[in-house]
């Protein structure tokens, strides 16, 4: 089966933030993503658990997109100007995709 | 004295404080137990939306009269005016930055509506009449004292990279606890004493029950806070935990008396300024100074004022209103 290159961007996220991440993505031209919550984890600001949050502020979320490797700076200036003064992580990994067209 | 004592001794052996220690318990112990998030949201909706309604019936049978405006007032102002008093305490108290003091001087400007569920909830017990309109005010208050944090930051050039935009805004003025908490609070208004009759059995009856349950998640989110991050608070910043209380209370009493509120009313006004907020405040926060850090001003709101106010503030602040405002 032919297989595309394409990129990953994973983007772990203040919930607080989700919206205008979404948006500032949406406003580089990239409106394909998924939101996914994050259970808890461990980082610089120490550890956290989804179980422990009573407000969305404190919260995280993980935004997945795949696009062809060609728009990618564009999705990370947009993502990057969001995330800098946060908590966060932004990952890029080389996937393959099988629709290359709905990317 | 005695009064007082006895009072606070009776709320410490009821069902909703023992909840409470029964979550901070398990959760300094290290327990597994959990109240599933999606179980607390729709407690949390549960409760708003029963002491909106309840307040706006009160507010259908007893009537419209200048001592609500006049309340909505100063609640207003005390919102505004708090959060410099804890910025200046903080300053004097504890070694904290400029964004740290302004961020925790915006929970202490805000409000708990637990905390204010918990004190209509020990009126009631008790046989105090507050006025209805009360659930209004502490709606008024969530609010304003984020802008004079926000105001605090930019006059003291603390220099946050945060984001401060319209949405920011909406987000404060349209989060979702202030929707229901009004919206509720309309639909009671406008069907009245029938509305009320009608669903009862929902918003009533269970009420106390629930808001066991909630309380003891409260308990165990407040536990967590304080075994993971107490070693970030300074005895300074504890201290300020709970004398801001006692501060605001006290603005919250001669705001009562100056509007003329009854008994109830000046407790709910005194509990309302002297409560931390921590879900309306907290994600404004993290959108406008990030820079702040949640583990002071969560665990202070949270860890210490919140247990402050249920255990030891409410009663004190009952006795006090009924002393002086029913005088």
């Amino acid at each position: 089966m032919e297989t595309h290159k394409a990129k990953r961007v994973e983007i772990i996220i203040e919930a607080a933030l989700e919206s205008r991440l979404t948006n500032a993505m949406r406003k580089a031209g990239v409106t394909g993503y998924t939101v996914l919550p994050v259970k808890g984890g461990s980082g610089r600001s120490g550890e956290w658990n989804r179980s422990g949050q009573v407000t969305r502020g404190s919260g995280m979320v993980a935004v997945v997109c795949l696009i062809r490797p060609d728009r990618l700076d564009t999705l990370l200036d947009a993502a990057f100007a969001v995330v800098e003064p946060h908590i966060g992580v932004v990952s890029i990994t080389d996937a393959q995709v099988l629709r290359a067209e709905r990317f | 004295m005695s009064e007082i004592l006895e009072l606070a001794a009776g709320n410490l052996i009821s069902p909703i404080i023992l909840s409470f220690v029964l979550g901070v318990s398990a959760a300094l112990l290290r327990s597994d137990l959990t109240i599933p998030e999606a179980v607390a949201k729709g407690m949390s909706i549960y409760l708003l939306f029963a002491i909106g309604f309840k307040g706006g019936a009160g507010v259908a049978a007893h009537g419209i009269d200048t001592t609500l405006v006049l309340t909505l007032v100063i609640a207003c102002i005390l919102s505004f005016g708090l959060p410099f008093i804890g910025f200046v305490l903080l300053g004097a108290m504890s070694r904290l930055g400029t964004l740290d003091r302004a961020a925790v001087a915006a929970h202490y400007g805000s409000i708990s509506i637990v905390t204010f569920v918990a004190a209509t909830s020990v009126l009631d017990a008790q046989g105090i009449a507050s006025e209805g309109y009360m659930v209004a005010a502490a709606a008024v208050m969530e609010a304003p004292a984020i802008l004079s944090a926000l105001w605090l930051v930019s006059r003291s050039g603390g220099g946050s990279r945060g984001t401060v935009d319209a949405g920011l805004y909406r987000e404060i003025l349209l989060n979702g606890s202030i929707v229901l908490l009004v919206g509720s609070f309309l639909i009671g208004a406008v069907t009245g004493e029938d509305g009320l009759a009608k669903i009862s059995p929902f918003i009533v009856a269970p009420f106390q029950g629930v808001l066991c349950l909630f309380l003891l998640d409260m308990g165990l989110v407040a536990g967590r806070g304080l075994r993971d991050s107490r070693r970030e608070l300074g005895p300074g910043t504890i201290a300020f935990g709970m004398v801001m209380p006692l501060i605001g209370s006290c603005l919250g009493l001669i705001g009562a008396l100056l509007a003329g509120l009854s008994p109830g009313g000046a407790a709910l006004l005194m509990t309302l300024s002297a409560s931390a907020s921590y879900i309306a405040v907290p994600a404004a926060m993290r959108v406008a100074l990030p820079e702040a850090r949640p583990s002071i001003y969560l665990t202070l709101s949270l860890g210490v004022t919140f247990p402050f106010n249920l255990t030891v503030g409410i009663p004190l602040y009952t006795a006090l209103s009924t002393a002086i405002a029913g005088g």
